[in-house]
């Protein structure tokens, strides 16, 4: 049963340049406590999705058409008042940068509590009390006196697992992480990650966990999407993702991966750059960049596929494994030499796979 | 503490702040042409040379000029700002009878100020580029266009002139008396005008400016409604630039009520500056110049701990 269902969303910026398609039909759905990873450069519209799942695409951004059902509603026919009783309740975001995304004048906790006491009709102290308790479980230590610091007071990864206690207060159903590890060192990202994770099951809350990098994804996600200029080129579990790649786009991500024991003197990008979402290349917007690029390219948009039927799924949000191109199908052996390491939660490692870059 | 301290610090650098004035004010004063006995003599034509000698030798200003500042200062040490001459009074009096009815008038204005320029400064954020915006922006924009003198005159002949409910010249009551709240009207406004569209412009850069900070988006992501996120979060971040500038036009409106209260007849301060200035009122001169310094630096002192207050960031050491 999916808590999150994404029909045909379309979100269209009016910006002095032009029309800026930043969402273009999207399909997705995400399963009650499943974790789905969204990937893509700069610019694929990752954010912004994640922005309309809280209806907070503000002017001159708009949501054009489409679908969000969350647990069976429509988001986008609630009034204002019934989507602040969802926001920060039933869906809540853990932002990019802690730091800009705390108010600097008033305490950690406060910010917190406010949110519970709205909510939740908590009253003030039974919000402080609570607020403690989260701030103790994302792992702040002497919550107690650290809930009437100011956020200036805590160190990044501190004011990471506030914002964190802060989306979680609620016991919201579905957790959208907008690159939540992007702004901390490498050490503090992996526990973080870690702590997403037991708590999201703890709490049995479904995350959505945009990235642009596929090593957050390998150690989290359960199934992911790779979007690029707009629209989703690719579906699958993070282990297909890994070890068969469909999408030249998706094939491109990996091999850029720097890994530990790599003898080349550069790493391998995908050429080009991400096309002006004003004007989108005719045919498939990834050809200019895709080494396997047709002239059939330039004319034809192929819609998701199944792999092994080859059937048109482009409609289909619950899809399991869906690619928008199958070009680079088998080809996987001969380009790619890459391991993935997968670990269970007691430290064993069951399956041999790297990201590569030697983050686990 | 570390705010006590600071307040110490900057309370302890007051003297030699307001010596430094002293000493400015008192060579400018001597540096314009005339002095009070050539004043007082231009009244009286029958005073003769030698009188006129005395009278000086009297009031010690054939000193040399450092002699004259270090008698002043003396003084003043011991509390006695010297008198107005060719009366019996004494600066300091004049000064302590005259403040209550600038302050009355400035704090009017300084309040009528705030409540309009921090409600339309939110407004105008808001509603940035829409039609409300563009209205609040021109009002700001005429109201620091238009000089005060120019517009207590407007009033005067569209209020008492024309359209009536006010006499021309205000009844001389105890300005504590309720009757007399009503007489500070057009004259507050003169003298608030100009701030309030100074410091709206303030509020309404920085709200706007803080709206588009992701704090706002997580605010809002909370579920919080739009009034709260407003009134709350960011009315408090965009307070901490508009304090600093209403706690400096404080200072402002007492120097700006020089000319309102010429225009309105209103007898408080800064008309007696005026006077003063013009009959080289040395002594008057001196202690008012004295009092505004001081009311300057102790609004930015009252500014820097406003500030203090609002942004927990802020830290005196």
């Amino acid at each position: 049963m999916s808590v999150l269902e994404v029909r045909d969303l379309t979100v269209k910026f009016y910006t002095g340049e032009g029309v800026v398609t930043a969402v273009d039909g999207l399909n997705y759905s995400i399963d009650r406590g499943e974790k789905f990873g969204v990937v893509g450069e700069s610019g694929a519209g990752k954010s912004v999705t994640a922005l309309s799942l809280m209806r907070l695409i503000e002017r001159p951004g708009y949501i054009e058409s489409g679908q969000i059902l969350f647990k069976g509603q429509d988001l986008l026919e609630l009034s204002d008042a019934e989507m602040r009783r969802i926001r920060g309740n039933e869906i809540a975001m853990v932002f990019q940068d802690a730091q800009t995304a705390l108010n600097p004048v008033y305490t950690v906790g406060e910010q917190i509590s406010e949110a519970l006491r709205h909510h939740l009709d908590y009253g003030e102290a039974e919000a402080k009390e609570r607020t403690i308790e989260l701030l103790d479980t994302v792992g702040i230590p002497a919550a107690e006196s650290r809930y009437s610091d100011y956020p200036h007071e805590f160190s990044g990864g501190m004011q990471q697992r506030a914002i964190i206690a802060m989306a979680l207060s609620c016991d919201p159903d579905l957790l959208i992480c907008d690159e939540p590890t992007t702004a901390l060192d490498v050490t503090i990202e992996a526990k973080i990650l870690e702590e997403i994770e037991a708590l999201a099951d703890e709490f049995d809350t479904a995350i959505q966990l945009i990235t642009h990098d596929l090593g957050v994804i390998a150690e989290v996600c359960d199934r992911v999407m790779v979007m690029y200029a707009g629209s989703p080129v690719e579906t699958a579990s993070a282990e297909e993702l890994f070890y068969d790649p469909k999408h030249p786009y998706t094939v491109g991500l990996m091999s850029a991966i720097p890994r530990i024991g790599d003898r080349r003197e550069s790493l391998q990008t995908i050429p080009g750059t991400m096309p002006d979402l004003v004007e989108l290349p005719p045919g498939c917007s990834f050809h200019p960049r895709c080494p396997f690029a047709e002239e059939a390219c330039t004319r034809r948009d192929p819609p998701l596929m199944d792999p092994e039927t080859g059937a048109d799924v482009s409609d289909d949000p619950g899809v399991e494994r869906a690619a928008a191109c199958l070009a680079h199908s088998g080809d996987l052996e001969q380009d790619l030499d890459y391991d993935v390491t997968v670990r269970e939660p007691d430290g064993h490692t069951e399956t041999t796979v790297t990201d590569g870059d030697g983050r686990v | 503490m570390g705010l006590q301290r600071f307040i110490l610090k900057r309370l302890l650098l007051i003297p030699p702040i307001l010596f430094g004035v002293s000493i400015v004010t008192f060579a400018l004063v001597h540096l314009t042409p005339g002095d009070p006995v050539s004043q007082m003599v231009a009244m009286n034509p029958n005073v003769d040379a030698a009188q006129e000698a005395e009278l000086r030798a009297r009031y010690g200003l054939d000193d040399p000029l450092v002699v004259q500042y270090v008698d002043w200062m003396a003084g003043v040490l011991q509390g006695d700002f010297g008198e107005v001459y060719g009366s019996s009074q004494d600066a300091a009096g004049v000064l302590v009878a005259r403040l209550p009815e600038t302050i009355a008038l400035g704090l009017f204005g300084w309040v009528f100020a705030l409540v309009i320029a921090i409600p339309t400064g939110i407004y105008a954020a808001v509603k940035k580029d829409q039609l409300g915006d563009t209205v609040s922006r021109f009002l700001a924009l005429s109201g620091i266009s238009i000089p005060n003198f120019w517009l207590g005159l407007m009033l005067i002949l569209l209020f008492p002139l024309t359209l009536g409910g006010w006499p021309v010249l205000p009844p001389r009551e105890s300005l504590a008396s309720p009757a007399m709240l009503w007489y500070l009207v057009l004259p507050g406004i003169t003298v608030g005008t100009a701030s309030a569209a100074a410091i709206m412009r303030v509020m309404r850069t920085s709200m706007a400016e803080e709206l588009n900070k992701e704090y706002v988006t997580a605010a809002r992501a909370k579920g919080l409604p739009e009034r709260t996120i407003i009134l709350k979060h960011v009315l408090r971040n965009s307070l901490i630039s508009v304090v600093t500038l209403a706690a400096t036009l404080t200072a402002g409106i007492v120097a700006g009520s020089v000319v309102v209260e010429v225009v309105f007849s209103w007898p408080g301060l800064g008309r007696e500056f005026v006077d003063a200035i013009h009959g080289r009122e040395i002594n008057l001169i001196m202690a008012i110049t004295l009092f505004i310094g001081l009311f300057i630096v102790i609004m930015n002192l009252v500014a820097d701990v406003l500030y203090a207050m609002l942004d927990p960031r802020i830290r005196y050491d």
